[in-house]
């Protein structure tokens, strides 16, 4: 028998659409194989799972060299929201789900979406701030024992 | 290639238990293949499976949870109740066809 992952614990840290895509495919997918997966928002992930700003996730067009768009270019006024608006198109062509719907369809599939408390202090957010799909906000070693005998990946 | 025998025939499998010849599959295998997969099979089972085949005839291949949410009429939450596994692996393997292979 060959081997296999029985869980994952996935770790979003990053609150740009592309930091943000890659856990949620990962998470999604983990599901479809019918692995257990947990989901941990830290420090700007936790965007990806807050009710006001969720739905505003952007593209990082600055300090970003796989755009192939010149710094100075990225950082003019409008050029991440067009960017972002032509990547999400692209992706909606693909059937790639918005972050919104995406969160809500991972949380359907069983998986648990968690904040991280160390950044949610920071960022002087509760509960309240957050979609109603989160379970909690917990520490960092709450989010150990959750992860236990299975593995972590960092994004 | 491995061989199974469902319903007193003998099909065609590959390593994965999956159906490498839709056409071999008949109705009256579907609950011996399930049993395997540790499911007993209700009617919102059925829907699934019959979704499944219905749009691989189409599409030549089956259908992603997430289209399966959308379009079969069973929810994302339901299609892991009834296949915790997995709904679209599982489902594919209950109904004869292909692993489906999106990555969403």
């Amino acid at each position: 028998m060959a081997a296999t992952i029985e869980k994952v614990s996935i770790i979003i840290s990053k609150g740009s659409l592309e930091g943000i895509y890659p856990g949620l495919i990962m998470a999604n997918g983990a599901r479809a194989e019918g692995i257990e997966a947990n989901l941990f928002f830290t420090f700007f992930g936790l965007d990806a799972i807050h009710k006001a700003r969720h739905e505003h996730i952007k593209l990082a067009t600055v300090g970003n060299p796989g755009l192939h768009l010149a710094t100075w270019a990225g950082g003019l006024p409008g050029v991440a929201s067009v960017m972002t608006h032509y990547m999400n198109h692209k992706m909606d062509k693909l059937e790639i789900p918005s972050i919104p719907e995406f969160i809500e369809m991972i949380a359907d599939t069983g998986a648990g979406l968690y904040g991280c408390k160390a950044s949610a202090d920071l960022f002087g957010l509760i509960e309240d701030d957050l979609i109603d799909q989160v379970k909690d906000i917990i520490t960092v070693g709450e989010f150990y024992d959750l992860a236990a005998g299975g593995e972590i990946i960092f994004t | 290639m491995p061989t199974s025998t469902y319903a007193g025939t003998d099909v065609t499998v590959n390593d994965e238990g999956f159906f490498t010849d839709p056409a071999q599959w008949r109705e009256d295998m579907a609950p011996q293949i399930a049993s395997q997969e540790g499911i007993e099979l209700t009617d919102r089972h059925w829907q699934v499976i019959k979704f499944m085949r219905h749009e691989y005839e189409i599409k030549g291949t089956g259908p992603t949870v997430r289209v399966l949410g959308k379009t079969s009429g069973v929810s994302i939450k339901e299609l892991y109740q009834l296949f915790p596994k997995g709904p679209a692996k599982t489902a594919a393997k209950i109904a004869g066809i292909p692993k489906p292979r999106g990555c969403i």
